[in-house]
């Protein structure tokens, strides 16, 4: 049978080609494609890598937002309660300062008021022994104008120094 | 490319149309006054190579392209066009004895008494000291000598098409990749792109588990170069190359040999000091010795006789046509759209089978090359 028995000539011919097509094929085909398709898959999957490095950052980032959020937060309430403390403490000692304060001056002014009044009494006392002796002595002047009754006045005395 | 992928289905079935309209015209003007419509000899005519590439017959007008004939004989070398020796004149019978040596011919004498003439015809073609004899494609020289046939055939030249098919279409998609490197695939880019990769994972790295890069530009050298010759076959007035025992031997010489270079120690030892017992070895090492040579040997039968198949299957259905027809002539209008049918429906399945066929090939030359270059611990890990 011809089919079976391969010829000699095609045989030859078929070895040239192919082996023409491996070359060829294999140079300026396989060679960049098969680079070119590694190029392509190698920064495909950096890529990939990247951007899943790149979300785990992200995550650690958010976490240490919410983190340093929360301590900030945390400081400030702190910060707010030593403040409140602060005041409040503060306010209480004004109020204490105030009513010693107050205390201190009423009793200041109490005294000032005693002083003035003893002085004030002392003055009236003073001012009524020079009115009385004024007015012992005008009464004095009036009864011993005439003689008589200078007389009487002296005898009476003199009585009275008996008496006694 | 986009155009050819989009309208793929289109494309097939005017090719299919094609390619049956070819053969009608074949058959139909072929067989013309004495003789009778003989498929068998239509359908070797379709399958078998050729000096010539035989387009369509009308009537008594043959369209051929004529290919180069280079022949060395004793004589040197001769190279003249194929137009020469199909219009050369017709031979006498008495020099028919010379012409056969080989065995095979024997054949052909006992096919001779039933057929008288219609078997004995060659053509004679004097070329300076040359006197060749041409019958049945076979070309030989009248007085016996040597002569070795270089000729570009229908074969060689539809090989020397698919390797002009293969540079240009795989330089322009190596072209894309330089032109967009880092995006995505553009046009036949895409389209050849599945399939490259497809090699390189599936069947390369699947199966060969050391080194496989090294044999990945092989395996798609091979898978390409038979699809695209498959599919070149199916092409109305195409020639069937990977139908030919000669380009599938010379495939699966290639597989040998790169497996039998390729092979490490373990291959070796696995073939001639296998772990058993001796008794088994006297069995077991001739067979896994002559398995070396089957495999390649299946390789080469498997891809040939599956897409020689293939013609013989859409021509003999074509011929149905014609034999119907010599019997009566209304019988044509039932038989053939059938018979249409039924090749349209065996030319979708051919185109099927021209992929398939590329698949199986480069899918056991990956295995075998994996058996080769497996590592001792691999093989233990397989076999135990």
């Amino acid at each position: 049978m011809d089919l079976i028995k391969p010829e000699f000539g095609l045989l030859i011919w078929q070895t040239i080609i192919f082996l023409a097509i491996i070359f060829v094929l294999g140079k300026y085909a396989w060679k960049p494609i098969l680079s070119g398709l590694k190029d392509r898959e190698d920064s495909i999957a950096s890529a990939l890598g990247e951007a899943e490095k790149a979300r785990t950052e992200m995550q650690k980032l958010t976490s240490d937002n919410q983190k340093l959020l929360d301590e900030a937060r945390s400081e400030r309430e702190k910060i707010l309660k030593a403040a409140q403390k602060t005041a409040d403490e503060l306010r209480e000692e004004a109020k204490a300062k105030a009513s010693s304060e107050v205390n201190k001056m009423l009793e200041d002014a109490r005294k000032v008021i005693e002083s003035e009044k003893q002085s004030a009494i002392a003055s009236i006392k003073e001012q009524v022994a020079i009115l009385s002796v004024e007015v012992a002595g005008k009464i004095l002047r009036r009864e011993l104008e005439n003689k008589d009754r200078q007389q009487l006045l002296a005898a009476d005395i003199i009585r009275e120094l008996k008496v006694n | 490319m986009q155009f050819f992928s989009r309208n793929f289905v289109k494309i097939s079935f005017v090719l299919v149309f094609l390619f049956n309209i070819s053969t009608f015209a074949y058959a139909g003007g072929g067989d013309k006054k004495d003789e009778k419509f003989n498929p068998g000899e239509m359908i070797m005519h379709h399958i078998k190579d050729s000096h010539e590439w035989h387009l369509i017959s009308l009537g008594d007008t043959h369209v051929a392209i004529p290919l180069p004939i280079i022949l060395y004989t004793n004589n040197g070398l001769d190279v003249f066009f194929s137009h020469d020796l199909f219009s050369a004149k017709k031979g006498e019978h008495k020099e028919h004895s010379k012409e056969h040596k080989d065995g095979h011919d024997k054949g052909e004498h006992k096919a001779e008494e039933g057929k008288k003439d219609a078997h004995h015809e060659f053509q004679v073609l004097e070329r300076g000291k040359n006197i060749y004899h041409f019958s049945h494609d076979k070309i030989t020289m009248a007085d016996g000598s040597p002569v070795w046939d270089f000729s570009i055939t229908k074969n060689v030249a539809s090989l020397l098409i698919s390797f002009l098919l293969l540079v240009f279409v795989f330089t322009s998609v190596a072209k894309a990749y330089k032109k967009n490197a880092g995006k995505a695939p553009k046009g036949m880019q895409s389209f050849f792109e599945p399939l490259i990769i497809f090699v390189r994972d599936e069947i390369a790295h699947k199966n060969i588990a050391h080194n496989a890069d090294r044999y990945v530009p092989y395996l798609l050298t091979v898978f390409f170069f038979i699809w695209f010759n498959n599919m070149l076959g199916l092409i109305p007035g195409g020639a069937n190359a990977t139908g030919n025992i000669a380009v599938t031997l010379v495939l699966a010489f290639f597989t040998f040999i790169i497996t039998l270079f390729s092979a490490k120690s373990t291959y070796w030892k696995h073939i001639f000091a296998p772990h058993v017992p001796i008794p088994l070895m006297l069995i077991l090492i001739p067979i896994e010795f002559i398995g070396i040579f089957t495999k390649p040997f299946s390789l080469m039968v498997r891809l040939f006789a599956n897409i020689m198949a293939g013609h013989v299957i859409i021509l003999s259905l074509i011929s149905l046509i014609f034999i119907f027809g010599a019997m009566s002539a209304a019988s044509i209008y039932g038989v053939a759209p059938l018979s249409i049918a039924f090749s349209t429906a065996m030319m979708g399945l051919e185109m099927f089978v021209a992929i398939l066929q590329a698949y199986v090939f480069t899918m056991l030359t990956s295995m075998y090359i994996g058996q080769a270059v497996e590592e001792p611990h691999h093989e233990e890990a397989a076999h135990h």
